[in-house]
């Protein structure tokens, strides 16, 4: 007889607790290390390469891709953390400063990413009259430009126009661009910009002689001529021109050679220097000793 | 019996191999439950019996990392009987062993308890070329041994040289090394129905498994809960399972003999099922809840009540005193303990230094067995546990889990068995080039 009671309680049915086959080979295959592995890492790289070859496979998603790349670096580029809009030129005087600007052309405020400072410096050093120039870009947006100019030392008196050189001989300016300071000194001749070094020297020891100097003669490119105000000269060695220079000093300030009548002192030999007289002085000599005959060279 | 050889090396490069990848299952299937472990092996050399450390004491290599249990079914006095459900058995428990240990394991060592086991002693005595013996003196000497004719269908499952003597000195358990003319072997060999392992490997290949070795739950049952100097002395395990009951009689730490009585615990079910007329899993409810075999004066007046559903009032609402429930259960039990004692006596228990007797197994659980079976079987009966085996889980330490834990000692450090030797030259086919290497070898 059924039971009359109905069954409380849900009714119990028997499921089969075996895993099936295929859930068992599965499960199998799962604990699997190297499938795991597999799974956990090679599936997602392989979907993520997958997916993303194909659609840059089609060139217009490549080129929105770039498009958004080139945007998001515009933005970022722009942000006024990275804005230039000072520059800032130490070291250079007014009119120099002048020039680099119009040199460097730069049309501030400009993004720092767009600034080529390495370039730049090239730029500015071709520049004659810089002798080093330092970019930094500073925070703030300032551009800091340290200057280091070339100091005229010398002004070179070449067959087009008289020029200024620095200490090393390199050229600075027109001497017509430039207001200068103090008066320079000046030398001439062709090759005289090689030795700026030994004309400052000879300059110093000629100091005395400093008024009535006009300047120094590069003569054949390797010595030099003392030439004065009225057109005398003194004729210095190649080699040691200085000591050269005191002998005639030292006889100027002992016999007031330069005094005198002569054209020119000649210390190209240092054993045997020699001195021109002026014609008439050879004449008045020649008088003087009472004779008549010579050849003119004293 | 090459084929045999064959098959057993096989099953030893198998197990080796899963030493090597470090994780094995053990299976043992019972007609009442199957239970899995997984074994981790960490440092598979750090104890070995050459250090003086026995195999009880070597168990820390190994690590159980996964265990389940399920309801066998399909298995029928230790024997597979129905091949599909015992494999779903077995992908259930194989399952949620690998689930908890997560970790996939393709080796498996299998025990079960039936298949009729019958137990051979064999001699074997060779004469020494060297005067010193050497391993593969043993390898001769164990393949002089006359083997009995055991039958058609009948299959070696161990096949353990339990002595050595040399000349007039027996008793050793190692002769490599030793000097003398003469060289004799005690050897036990185990068969079985073939057909059992033939259901065996089929199941096991149907889970994708690959089977690492088969063994004897009577034997690993021994091995678990004997303790070493049982096993020294000489003892008979009682491995008392659900379809079966096993015995095996270990002395100087071999097993000498071992049978089984096919007769266990789901008798008792089905004997107070059919007595109190009450489904199966009442009945094993109601004897693992009431059950006993001793009954006092208390438990008449303890009532138990039988629920059904049939409907009919007077049926649904019986109750029975424990002490009907005892009396039913106790002449099976009686039964199967007097079984066991005729076949130590057949064996020639009786002639054994030491008579003691270890029972365990699931249905030794009973209350009051111990009073009972020193009745029937002596007085120096105790009650077994398994030794503890580490990463065991808790539900599995009972008696009912000492043929695992047997295995998984097994698994870990298996007996030298007949096939773990070279065989000897003059066995290999003629013409062989595998004689001439050998013989190679041998001699040089």
């Amino acid at each position: 007889m059924r039971p009359l009671i109905a069954r409380r309680g849900p009714v119990l049915t028997h499921r089969d607790p075996a895993p099936s086959i295929w859930s068992y080979r599965f499960q199998r295959l799962w604990l699997t290390p190297l499938f795991r592995s597999l799974l956990r890492v090679g599936l997602p790289a392989f979907a993520l390469v997958m997916g993303v070859g194909w659609y840059l496979s089609d060139p217009a998603h490549w080129r929105g891709v770039s498009d958004q790349v080139a945007e998001l670096r515009r933005e970022i580029e722009n942000r006024p953390e990275f804005r230039v809009n000072l520059m800032n030129i130490n070291g250079a005087s007014p009119q120099l400063a002048e020039d680099l600007r119009a040199v460097l052309a730069l049309d501030l405020p400009v993004s720092s990413f767009d600034l080529d400072l390495a370039a730049m410096r090239e730029t500015l050093e071709r520049i004659p009259a810089v002798s080093r120039a330092e970019l930094w870009i500073q925070s703030g947006g300032y551009l800091a430009v340290t200057i280091e100019e070339r100091v005229p030392v010398v002004i070179w008196q070449t067959r087009v126009e008289p020029v200024l050189l620095d200490g090393e001989g390199n050229f600075v300016a027109r001497l017509v661009d430039r207001e200068l300071v103090a008066p320079l000194p000046m030398i001439a001749g062709e090759g005289a910009d090689l030795a700026v070094a030994e004309a400052l020297a000879l300059f110093e020891t000629a100091a005395p002689l400093r008024d009535r100097m006009r300047g120094l003669v590069r003569m054949g490119e390797r010595r030099w001529d003392v030439v004065l105000r009225d057109g005398r000269r003194i004729l210095l060695p190649a080699d040691q021109p200085r000591p050269a220079l005191d002998r005639v000093l030292a006889l100027d300030d002992a016999q007031d050679v330069l005094e005198r009548a002569v054209l020119r002192i000649d210390m190209r030999n240092p054993q045997r220097p020699n001195i021109q007289l002026s014609p008439h002085a050879l004449t008045e000599l020649r008088r003087m000793r009472g004779t008549d005959i010579g050849d003119g060279n004293g | 019996m090459s084929m045999l050889y064959q098959s057993q090396r096989a099953m030893r490069a198998k197990r080796q191999e899963a030493m090597r990848r470090g994780v094995m299952a053990i299976l043992d299937v019972g007609s009442h439950k199957i239970a899995c472990l997984v074994l981790r092996f960490d440092s598979s050399d750090e104890f070995r019996p050459s250090d003086g450390v026995g195999a009880m004491a070597g168990q820390s290599s190994f690590r159980v990392i996964g265990a389940a249990t399920t309801r066998s079914r399909g298995v029928k006095f230790g024997e597979i009987e129905t091949m599909q459900e015992t494999e779903r058995a077995i992908r259930t428990a194989i399952q949620g062993a690998q689930k908890m240990a997560a970790s996939r394991v393709d080796h498996v060592i299998v025990s079960f308890a039936g298949a009729r086991p019958r137990s051979y002693g064999l001699t074997g005595e060779v004469s020494l070329q060297t005067g010193t013996v050497s391993e593969c003196d043993v390898a001769r000497v164990l393949a002089a041994c006359d083997v009995p004719d055991f039958g058609e269908g009948r299959e070696v499952l161990h096949a353990q040289p339990v002595n050595f003597a040399l000349d007039h000195r027996t008793g050793l358990s190692d002769p490599r090394g030793h000097v003398g003319n003469r060289l004799s072997t005690d050897m036990h060999l185990l068969t079985i129905d073939a057909h059992a392992i033939e259901n065996l490997l089929y199941c096991v290949k149907r889970c994708d498994l690959e089977l690492a070795g088969i063994a004897s739950s009577s034997y690993v049952a021994g091995v678990a809960s004997l303790v070493e100097d049982e096993q020294e002395l000489g003892a008979a395990c009682i491995d008392m399972g659900g379809g079966s009951t096993g015995l095996s009689i270990f002395i100087k730490k071999h097993m000498i003999f071992a049978d089984t009585v096919r007769m266990g615990g789901d008798h008792v079910t089905s004997d107070i099922s059919q007595g109190l007329q009450i489904p199966m899993h009442d009945a094993e409810r109601l004897k693992t809840r009431f059950g006993g075999v001793v009954a006092t004066g208390i438990d008449d007046r303890e009532r138990i009540e039988l629920e059904a559903d049939t409907g009919d009032w007077h049926h649904d609402r019986r109750t029975i005193s424990r002490a009907e429930l005892i009396g039913v259960m106790r002449p099976r039990v009686e039964e199967i303990l007097e079984e066991v004692r005729a076949r130590l006596d057949a064996a020639g228990f009786d002639h054994l230094p030491s008579q003691r007797i270890v029972l365990t197994g699931g249905a030794s659980q009973v209350p009051g067995l111990d009073a009972l079976a020193s009745k029937i079987l002596g007085n120096q009966v105790r009650l077994g546990r398994p030794l503890r085996v580490q990463g065991l889980p808790q539900s599995a330490c009972g008696p009912a889990f000492s043929a695992c834990v047997g295995l998984s000692l097994f698994a870990a450090y298996p007996q030298d068995e007949w096939w773990d030797f070279e065989v000897p030259a003059d066995r290999y086919p003629a013409r062989s080039l595998k004689r001439a290497v050998k013989w190679f070898r041998d001699n040089w």
